[in-house]
């Protein structure tokens, strides 16, 4: 029996898409196996960060409405040997082709053939995100070092912690970049933390391979030597239960990393 | 033998006080106040408005029950009904006294689009979050810090306060005044606890916690 994880955010445009592919692709890389399922129809674009939009054939709706096997319409990723699949959204209907009931039925289904359930939500707070947090027992937040991002983190939390079936959120802070933060002219990643009052369960460094990366199609976490890539392959080995330390945002600042340490847990 | 009377009027310094059975029917005892009021009216000459005090003993009276005595009693020139006591209570009206003197305690953190509603004190372990609400209709209490709404005395006590570790709110209202927070934010240096209050110019000031104990000297609930 596997177990569903959606990343959410409120906020539009601080990579939960590229989160999704990412931490899917990680814990494909951990051997574990893993399906992504796309909630945003209407507005689908996971497919085209993993490169699998030309294999698609049928897609989430298709599989609510009966029209298809659910196997029918997972899509495979090449690149792993049978551990990574791809549930596409639709593209032609909207949010309200599916209920958070159908979702949930989906989801328990899935969770019968695969390790984990890595579910994409969309902006926002509506039938969109209900039905993508219906089916989920864990949750990630992802917020970027912004005050907007940050509110509106804040408020998806809240709806969060009202669901029953889903434990505490974790969170994640992406596209830091470090000389703002270093400056005070961001948020710093301490302030974020005990504004929102949820564990951290990484932090992401801004950075220009991850939208090349994902032009092509092709997920940075595949590639070993960005940095971007090193921070969602630790939080996808904390996602299965390691402790690992936070990397450092820059090779010299030993001071952060030694903050950054203390309130992640590690002493 | 005649019976006992359902209507019992006396006077006091302050005007008249009525005394009505409550083991007599309503009907019975309306009759009979009509009665005794006729008989009374023509020894007053006077213009002056004499106040009328009503004691209902054990009788539960409904609102338009009340309005029927007060009508009744008005009728008769100079008598004012000043009030209505009774010793029974309703269900909700003694729920709502209760809620109204309780500090209800709540450990939470109220996020953005979040409100925490209590219709006594509140008591709130934990943060309200930019965008969140607290509101009461005592006072308010926050462990954490304030960096939302809080809005106390929301059913009109001016005599409210609000109370936070750390004074950061984007809002606080007390009764009816609205103050927003200044657009300059200071030195943060201060970690002291703060709290609001409505001043003489009714306006909402906030003060080191300390300046209550004079200012607001019922907050101490606690008799010795």
């Amino acid at each position: 029996m596997g177990e569903a994880i959606v990343i959410t955010s409120g906020k539009g445009g601080v990579g939960k898409t590229t989160t999704s592919a990412n931490l899917g692709t990680a814990l494909a890389l951990q051997g574990k196996k893993v399906c992504l399922v796309d909630t945003d129809i209407g507005l689908r674009n996971l497919d085209v960060v993993m490169g699998l939009e030309n294999r698609i054939i049928y897609d989430l709706v298709d599989v609510v409405e009966g029209r298809c096997k659910i196997h029918q319409a997972l899509v495979k990723d090449k690149r792993f040997e049978d551990l990574l699949y791809l549930l596409p959204a639709a593209q032609t209907t909207d949010k309200s082709a599916v209920t958070p009931e159908q979702m949930k039925k989906l989801i328990e289904q899935l969770k019968q053939d695969y390790d984990y359930i890595v579910i994409d939500c969309p902006a926002g707070i509506e039938q969109g995100f209900k039905n993508a947090v219906a089916g989920a027992d864990r949750a990630i937040v992802v917020t970027t070092p912004e005050v907007s991002a940050v509110r509106d983190a804040d408020r998806i939390i809240g709806l969060l912690e009202k669901e029953e079936n889903i434990e505490p959120p974790k969170l994640i802070i992406n596209r830091i970049r470090n000389h703002l933060m270093k400056n005070g002219d961001m948020l710093d990643v301490d302030e974020i933390t005990t504004h929102l009052s949820i564990d951290l369960i990484g932090i992401v460094a801004d950075d220009d391979e991850v939208i090349k990366a994902s032009n092509h199609g092709e997920p940075i976490a595949l590639n070993p030597n960005s940095k971007a890539s090193i921070a969602y392959r630790n939080i996808a080995r904390r996602i299965l239960g390691e402790s690992i330390p936070l990397q450092p945002l820059e090779d010299s600042g030993k001071g952060m990393f030694s903050k950054i340490k203390k309130f992640f847990g590690v002493r | 033998m005649k019976k006992r009377q359902n209507v019992i009027i006396k006077g006091t310094k302050d005007g008249l006080t009525l005394h009505l059975d409550d083991s007599c029917s309503y009907q019975d005892l309306k009759r009979e106040l009509d009665l005794k009021l006729s008989a009374n009216t023509r020894a007053s000459g006077q213009n002056q408005l004499i106040p009328v005090h009503v004691q209902l003993g054990n009788r539960y009276l409904s609102e338009e029950q009340k309005e029927e005595i007060k009508a009744l009693i008005r009728q008769k020139k100079n008598l004012v009904v000043d009030k209505i006591d009774s010793n029974v209570l309703t269900k909700e009206e003694a729920e709502s006294i209760r809620g109204k003197a309780e500090v209800s305690t709540v450990a939470r953190i109220i996020r953005s689009g979040q409100i925490l509603e209590v219709t006594g004190d509140l008591l709130l372990v934990g943060d309200v979050n930019p965008g969140g609400t607290v509101r009461a209709g005592g006072n308010i209490f926050i462990m954490g810090a304030l960096k939302g709404i809080a809005h106390a005395g929301c059913e009109g006590n001016e005599q409210a306060i609000i109370a936070a570790s750390s004074m950061k709110p984007s809002q606080l209202r007390i009764s009816d005044c609205i103050n927003r927070s200044p657009d300059i934010v200071e030195s943060e240096e201060k970690h002291e606890m703060e709290c609001a209050y409505i001043d003489d110019n009714r306006q909402i000031v906030v003060d080191r916690l300390q300046g209550l104990i004079h200012l607001r000297p019922n907050l101490t609930r606690l008799e010795d």
